[in-house]
């Protein structure tokens, strides 16, 4: 069963038509790359998916239930975790009070529940190492190296045991080192079970990466196919426009 | 393992050493003592029990009401309304007690209208999204004029019957320790404590950090940024009740000027108005900085004309060194 549907998703701002009847389904451990041009409408299905806004039309469903997402926190009550193309980290907190900000554990009675750091540097040291990644708890994110911040993004994603994680353009800024990575990191969520969906404009990142691929242009799906029976040659010409679907 | 970890120990410790050497709050520290060392050998009044008295008195009302505002600069707010705010709420306090009514009923009221300022300001600034510096200097304005209307512009020296109760608080002391000094001891422990240990100091870390970030992983950043405003609101409400206790005597002018003060404690403390930085023991130990500079040259015979320069120069000062630091951690 797939862990994540959208029906005859559209979504309008005014007369400009953002989505126009998209869908789309995820199995568990599969990599979705999701791509497409600027303006394609890739952000917007995002940010439906991440409960920024709800669709104008359509339907969203998790695990066959269908879902109505008026906030992010929805979502994420749902199984459904973003990473952020800024990875939302507070540069002036550690590694771990970023991992766990906005769902810190706490200990003692009330009104005296205090910040179990412990706790938190603990569970975070075995994200990290689950990840693979170097990164100390302890560490500042503004010390930090792209694939560090990004270690710490993703492993934001594993506290809530979330089933889908969605990453927008995580490799756009980094470089080439970092960029392995994060790929690697994707890696690790797959072998997990957890369904990914990677937006991203860098072509060789997504055939790296990913199982299947959903192209987007002018918010419509145009392709939806395993990489192995695509190309990017295919990909481009999709992109742009040369040819219409397929 | 066991040959890996004492070079992991060694770089953290020279880390830390770093830290403290590039920590604001440190040379204030070291400044401060230097101060007050220098002062003691070139003066014969600095060291003695009465100027250490009235030294520390002096600075804990300013040191208090900057406990608040280093919350909401690390919160990467302002609030220029404070001494307004201390203004009005010592006006509350005496109409309340003049007109007979118990300590209670005029500290809870004094302290309820602090809060209730804090909270407008919180609420424009949260809700509606308005920006600090504009709302909080409408709010220096309304608060003194509210002030002035409250009390029909009279000074006020007679407190009914707990009068005498009022002037202990605020112009006595324990243990040989003014009792203001003692109030903010404990205010910048618990500030101190609620900033390291608890989920709320840690989402007004992380909203001065990264707003954007911190509304996105669920931390309720309209609420929080609003209490942060009560918060100081209510600090305010503490320091006019000791204010008030220790004049003797309120008039309207009450707390004119404070939010300069207060400002600078917390600057010069290590608070970057940029949001994200600062520490209950720097908003106290920036505010005594001023207060020591402010005594010596008192001591030292320099016309009192030539405070505002030292106490302005201070604050240029902190924020220089501020920026090179931060500089150098790029």
């Amino acid at each position: 069963m797939s862990v994540l549907e959208l029906e005859g998703v559209s979504k309008h701002f005014g007369a400009i038509r953002a989505l126009d009847d998209v869908s789309l389904s995820l199995q568990a451990g599969e990599v979705l790359g999701l791509m497409g041009d600027n303006g394609a409408g890739k952000s917007t299905l995002v940010k439906i998916i991440a409960g920024n806004f709800p669709p104008s039309h359509g339907e969203i469903r998790v695990d066959g239930r269908q879902v109505h997402f008026h906030r992010p926190l929805d979502a994420r009550h749902s199984g459904i975790e973003v990473v952020y193309q800024d990875l939302a980290l507070c540069d002036n907190l550690t590694a771990a009070a970023n991992v766990y900000l906005g769902r810190e554990l706490r200990k003692g009675v009330w009104p005296l529940r205090i910040l179990d750091y412990n706790a938190m540097y603990r569970r975070s040291r075995e994200l990290f190492a689950e990840l693979k990644s170097e990164t100390r708890p302890r560490d500042l994110v503004r010390q930090m190296s792209g694939g560090q911040r990004q270690a710490v993004a993703i492993a934001r994603t594993r506290l809530s045991n979330a089933r889908i994680v969605l990453m927008d353009e995580p490799t756009a800024a980094i470089s080439v080192r970092q960029v392995a990575e994060v790929l690697q990191l994707i890696e690790r969520l797959r072998e997990q079970g957890i369904a990914v969906i990677l937006v991203s404009h860098r072509m060789p990142d997504v055939f790296d990466v990913a199982d299947r691929i959903a192209v987007m242009r002018r918010g419509r799906k145009v392709a939806d196919k395993k990489i192995a029976t695509s190309s990017p040659e295919e990909v481009t010409a999709l992109i742009t426009g040369a040819i219409e679907t397929a | 393992m066991l040959l890996v970890k004492p070079d992991a120990m060694v770089e953290r410790s020279h880390t830390r050493w770093s830290a403290l050497l590039s920590s604001q709050v440190f040379w204030v520290v070291v400044a401060t003592v230097v101060a007050c060392v220098g002062l003691s050998l070139a003066t014969t009044s600095f060291a003695t029990s009465q100027n250490l008295f009235n030294v520390t008195r002096n600075f804990a009302f300013v040191a208090i009401v900057a406990l608040g505002m280093m919350a909401v600069i690390i919160t990467g707010g302002i609030d220029l309304s404070v001494g307004s705010t201390i203004g009005v709420s010592g006006i509350v306090l005496s109409v309340v007690m003049h007109a007979g009514y118990s300590i209670w009923a005029g500290v809870g009221m004094a302290l309820l209208t602090s809060v209730a300022v804090g909270a407008v300001n919180g609420f424009f600034i949260a809700y509606l999204g308005m920006q600090p510096f504009v709302v909080t200097l409408g709010m220096l304005s309304i608060g003194r004029s509210l002030a002035m209307v409250i009390s029909q512009n009279r000074t006020i020296f007679e407190f009914g019957p707990d009068g005498s109760t009022l002037l202990a608080i605020g112009g006595g002391s324990t243990f040989g320790i003014a009792n203001p000094v003692l109030v903010l001891i404990v205010l910048a422990l618990v500030f101190g404590f609620v900033f390291r240990w608890t989920r709320w100091g840690r989402y007004v870390y992380a909203i001065g950090g990264n707003e954007h970030a911190a509304n996105l992983t669920g931390v309720p950043v309209r609420r929080i940024k609003c209490s942060v405003y009560a918060v100081a609101g209510l600090m305010c409400g503490v320091a006019a009740v000791l204010e008030v206790g220790w004049l003797g005597a309120v008039t309207t002018g009450l707390g004119t000027g404070d939010e300069l003060r207060v400002i600078a404690g917390a600057v010069i403390g290590g608070a970057n108005l940029m949001g994200g930085v600062g520490s209950a023991f720097g908003a106290v130990i920036g505010s005594a900085l001023i207060e020591v500079i402010r005594n010596s040259l008192i001591l030292l015979g320099v016309d009192s004309f030539w405070q505002g320069t030292f106490v302005g120069s201070f604050i240029i000062v902190a924020v220089l060194f501020n920026r090179l630091s931060g500089e150098r951690r790029e």
